[in-house]
């Protein structure tokens, strides 16, 4: 058991993470600022808005060397742009579907609603994540 | 002053492409006149010693194509690309994988488990034996070009300088390039020599798409009973005008079926079928999640169809493969 724990630690993985500015990227602001402790295997890319996130990112950000992307929006009805994160949510139900057949789990793609106020929720969807993926292991990738 | 020389070549294609030249018609003539066929497998009986025995770029023009999947032809393009000036992509395939590109979702070894020994088709005393690349016969060795994991396109194996784009190119695009071609009037290098538009701005339809296109629910062909004076789209049927590059003059839309890509994408998309699956997610008007999915789910086979002709193309390229420590 001590084994395994200290193998699964060797495996860090890497998470996209594609943030809103109007909600999520503020929330992971303010996780800052609280000083909360989360993972440190997010790198945070901010975006206008979560239906900003061209498939072509995700597809890019797997094919770079990504284990996982994390999608943050506003919840459902708070888009700054009225619809942005419905486009998301379905861009994400389809893409995740096309994943799948490239042999990637469509775990390693999530969306999460997070909203301003939400810091904890960052600091949760992150370290969930982060342990799923460790448990996943690494996505190689390989072209031949 | 010797007229031009010029060759065709296929590597895994359908020979549709191969039609797409003699549908040039009484054009061919012109063609003909005007150029030397140096080398044409399909039509012409030249054999590979005859174009190792040119000189480098002794060809003005070659025409390749077909997807890359077998050693053969990677040998016989990497020739052939030391032969000639200009090297065309021609066709889908050769562009963006095509249809044999889709392979790209199993590998060898998948492929070969099921054509040579768990289908239903293959008789049991033939089961069990997939091709070698060498085998030895009492006659002596045989040898077979070997076949890859993974379906590459043409530029992912050889610089192109062109391309032509359809499955099949139109005639049109054909004659238009060889004439350019002829007259030394050619575009920058890599340009894919059809429009730069998407297919909706030559589609006759186009006037009766709604100015914003919102679907409640997505209609396969045989669902309805299509009204051929109105855009498919608009009638919950899946085309990919939106999303792929005009040129083709909307043959398919004028045949009453919906587009399926083959001209591939436009000059500033990235992953084709990125592309398709962000305009397609984004034209289903529903915003309740399990509602959305419920009419996503009826894409049958997503991946086929917005990859229907880039897979090979795409940024993933191929499925996960097991990286061999």
């Amino acid at each position: 058991m001590m084994q395994a724990t200290a193998q699964e630690a060797r495996f860090e993985p890497r998470i996209v993470a594609l943030f809103c500015n109007w909600c999520t990227y503020a929330a992971a602001d303010l996780a800052g600022i609280s000083r909360m402790r989360y993972a440190p295997n997010a790198r945070i890319v901010r975006v206008m808005c979560s239906g900003r996130v061209d498939p072509a990112f995700v597809l890019e950000a797997f094919r770079s060397g990504a284990d996982g992307v994390l999608i943050g929006g506003c919840h459902p009805g708070d888009c700054h742009y009225k619809e942005g994160n419905y486009k998301a949510m379905r861009r994400v139900a389809l893409l995740r579907k096309v994943l799948t057949d490239f042999g990637i789990e469509p775990e390693r793609l999530r969306l999460e609603w997070i909203s301003a106020s939400e810091a904890d929720k960052v600091r949760r969807a992150v370290d969930r994540m982060t342990e799923d993926l460790r448990k996943l292991g690494p996505l190689t990738w390989r072209v031949g | 002053m010797p007229k031009p020389k010029v060759a065709f070549y296929w590597c895994a294609s359908c020979g549709g492409c191969e039609e797409a030249v003699v549908d040039l018609a009484e054009k061919v003539l012109d063609v003909v006149a005007a150029v030397d066929i140096v080398f044409w497998p399909v039509a012409l009986d030249f054999k590979k010693a005859d174009v190792e025995a040119m000189p480098d770029k002794s060809i003005a023009v070659t025409f390749v194509n077909g997807a890359i999947r077998l050693s053969d032809q990677e040998e016989m393009v990497k020739l052939l690309r030391r032969k000639s000036q200009i090297l065309i992509a021609f066709g889908a395939c050769a562009q963006l994988g095509g249809i044999p590109g889709l392979a790209n979702l199993w590998d060898r070894a998948s492929i070969f488990d099921w054509y040579y020994r768990a289908a239903p088709s293959v008789a049991a005393k033939d089961a069990g034996t997939p091709p070698r690349v060498k085998v030895t016969v009492p006659e002596g060795e045989l040898e077979l070009p070997a076949f890859w994991d993974t379906v590459k396109t043409l530029d992912q194996v050889v610089e192109v300088d062109y391309t032509i784009p359809g499955c099949p190119p139109t005639p049109k695009l054909l004659g238009a390039a060889v004439e350019a071609i002829l007259a030394g009037n050619l575009p920058p290098k890599e340009t894919v020599l059809a429009g730069t538009k998407s297919l909706c701005h030559e589609c006759r339809l186009n006037d009766t798409k709604p100015e914003k296109m919102l679907l409640k629910d997505l209609k396969r062909i045989t669902e309805i009973r299509l009204d051929p004076e109105k855009c498919h789209l608009a009638q919950g049927i899946l085309c990919l005008g939106p999303v792929t590059r005009g040129g083709c003059e909307a043959l398919c839309i004028e045949g009453h079926m919906p587009c399926t890509g083959c001209f591939g994408p436009l000059d500033q998309t990235a992953d084709f079928g990125g592309k398709a699956v962000s305009f397609l997610a984004s034209i289903v008007d529903v915003n309740d999640e399990a509602e959305a999915k419920k009419i996503l789910d009826k894409v049958a086979d997503p991946t086929g169809i917005v990859y229907r002709y880039s897979l090979a193309r795409s940024r993933l390229g191929r499925k996960r493969m097991e990286v061999k420590a």
